[in-house]
């Protein structure tokens, strides 16, 4: 047993130590802050960078209200148990099913017809995704007491003004960790988006990068590591998603601890 | 007095179980009627149907009529918001709302339209007043009102419920889950609430039935077997089961 701990530790340790010592020394500034070009001979992955965070708001402003919107109706309007729990149980799986199977999809539905591009790419991390915010928002919803819900029909609310007021306020926590473990999952997703979102390292502003193929960080580094001269470049790109992972987690933790705190107030 | 609320042969049904069979009794205005009866016999179930708060359970089937105000409340055209506006309910345990003590009285106003800053101050104070917890909560309205103990959480939830003006008040077992000294401040309350409600009260609690209410409805099996008034219900109940019941031969 106690092999196995340290062994399990030890990996996770060796794995972390490894891609931080392979990756921090190849962090410069102008890696970071500027674009590739062929004639400085310089490789920069800000565009990368600004691609993960594009893509992020984008498929937030999407599977945001249609996930919690969803949640809502099932939890507190739909009075079909039975058709609940098919779409419960159809979510659950949605979940299960690898990413790269998304991105095939998402290519033939999204890139085929918006082409490849970062809206591609987001719309099929919408699809993604929309299963964790659903049943985040879900379970969230559930924890708020009914007697909330009684209290407040009792004084003559009518039912959106009780879901807004009382229902709504009373599982933002669940909502904000879903964000988090959702934007945890786009920084980390790949697979999904080598078919959706395309290669390039152009540098584009939010709204023109919707129409233009772009690399998200972790795409970049699939790039980078399968030539030969980025090899240091891929690794610099792992201890940032790395460092990014680990604050994302953090902050989850954090909100998690926050509104546990303020409930008990 | 003149009767607030007309029960005629109400029926009510969980699914295919009858949990209410043919109700009829008369709720008079300004007075404190207590329905009791053992464990599942049917009157919070009664309670609840008095303004439709059995809307929420799906599987609830209603036939007979509950008049107020001349009107039977389950008519189509009956806005329920309305009508719970005017009938208020007390649940069983405390059920403040995670907002401040503020919010929490303001609640009801602002559903129903009050938004002016100082019309809502006066209503909370006024509210808070009657519900005897003023002096108590004055400085520290804009705390969170699950800090309170269960007695003032209790005794806010009756503040929350006037602060909308009902006419009547329905209160569901509400000393059942507190401490003795905190019952016998909301059953001095209920005394002075009568004056100006109505009020219907669930207890399981024979003594809190004398000493407080007008009247009594004695509830078995979902059947309403005896109501009146409650010296005459418990000095000479006309039923044998009233009797037993009351003697504490069952339930």
């Amino acid at each position: 047993m106690l092999l196995c701990t340290a062994l399990t530790a030890g990996l996770t340790m060796f794995l972390i130590g490894y891609v931080m010592i392979k990756g921090i020394p190849n962090i410069t500034w102008e890696l970071v802050s500027t674009k590739p070009s062929y004639l400085a001979d310089r490789i920069g992955i800000l565009p990368d960078i600004l691609n993960t965070l594009y893509i992020v708001i984008a498929t937030l402003i999407a599977v945001l209200p249609l996930g919690v919107g969803a949640a809502i109706y099932l939890n507190e309007y739909a009075e079909n148990k039975k058709l609940v729990s098919v779409i419960e149980y159809a979510s659950e799986t949605l979940s299960g099913i690898p990413s790269i199977i998304y991105g095939l999809v998402g290519m033939l539905l999204f890139s085929n017809n918006f082409g490849t591009s970062i809206l591609a790419g987001a719309m099929t991390l919408v699809i993604m995704n929309l299963p964790t915010i659903l049943r985040t928002t879900q379970e969230s919803l559930k924890t708020v007491p009914q007697s909330y819900r009684e209290g407040a029909f009792g004084l003559g609310a009518g039912k959106w003004r009780v879901i807004r007021t009382v229902v709504l306020p009373g599982c933002i926590d669940g909502v904000i960790t879903g964000c988090i473990l959702t934007v945890g999952r786009i920084v980390g997703e790949s697979a999904a988006l080598l078919f959706t979102a395309g290669f390039a390292h152009t540098l584009n502003g939010f709204f023109s990068s919707l129409r233009r193929p772009g690399a998200t960080l972790t795409v970049a580094l699939y790039l980078y590591a399968k030539e030969d001269a980025g090899l240091g470049v891929a690794f610099a790109i792992a201890a940032l998603l790395m460092a990014l992972t680990f604050l994302i987690n953090m902050s989850a933790v954090f909100v998690g601890k926050y509104f546990e705190k303020r409930k008990n107030q | 007095m003149s009767n607030i609320i007309t029960v005629d042969d109400l029926c009510l049904w969980y699914g295919e179980t009858q949990a209410l069979k043919n109700i009829n009794v008369d709720i008079p205005q300004n007075s404190i009627t207590a329905l009791i009866g053992p464990s599942g016999c049917g009157k919070s179930t009664f309670l609840k149907t008095l303004n439709r708060m059995n809307d929420l359970i799906p599987t609830v089937k209603i036939t007979g009529e509950v008049k107020y105000g001349g009107k039977n409340i389950y008519d189509r055209d009956v806005n329920v918001n309305m009508l719970r506006k005017d009938i208020g309910m007390v649940f069983q345990k405390p059920n403040p709302f995670p907002m401040s003590i503020y919010d929490n009285v303001a609640y009801g106003p602002r559903t129903h339209g009050i938004t002016n800053r100082v019309k809502l101050d006066e209503i909370v104070e006024q509210s808070l007043r009657d519900a005897a917890i003023w002096d108590e909560l004055k400085d520290r309205l804009k705390k969170n009102a699950l800090g309170l103990s269960g007695g003032q959480q209790q005794r806010l939830c009756i503040a929350r419920a006037l602060a909308v003006k009902p006419k009547v008040i329905l209160m569901d077992e509400p000393t059942s889950a507190l401490d003795p000294i905190s019952t016998s401040r909301i059953e001095e309350l209920t005394l002075q609430l009568k004056e100006n409600y109505t009020i219907i009260m669930v207890t399981h609690n024979m003594q809190q039935a004398v000493r407080i209410s007008d009247y009594t409805a004695f509830f078995l099996l979902g059947e309403l077997v005896e109501s009146g008034a409650t010296d005459k219900i418990f000095s000479q109940p006309s039923d044998k089961r009233t009797e037993d019941y009351i003697t504490g031969r069952f339930g």
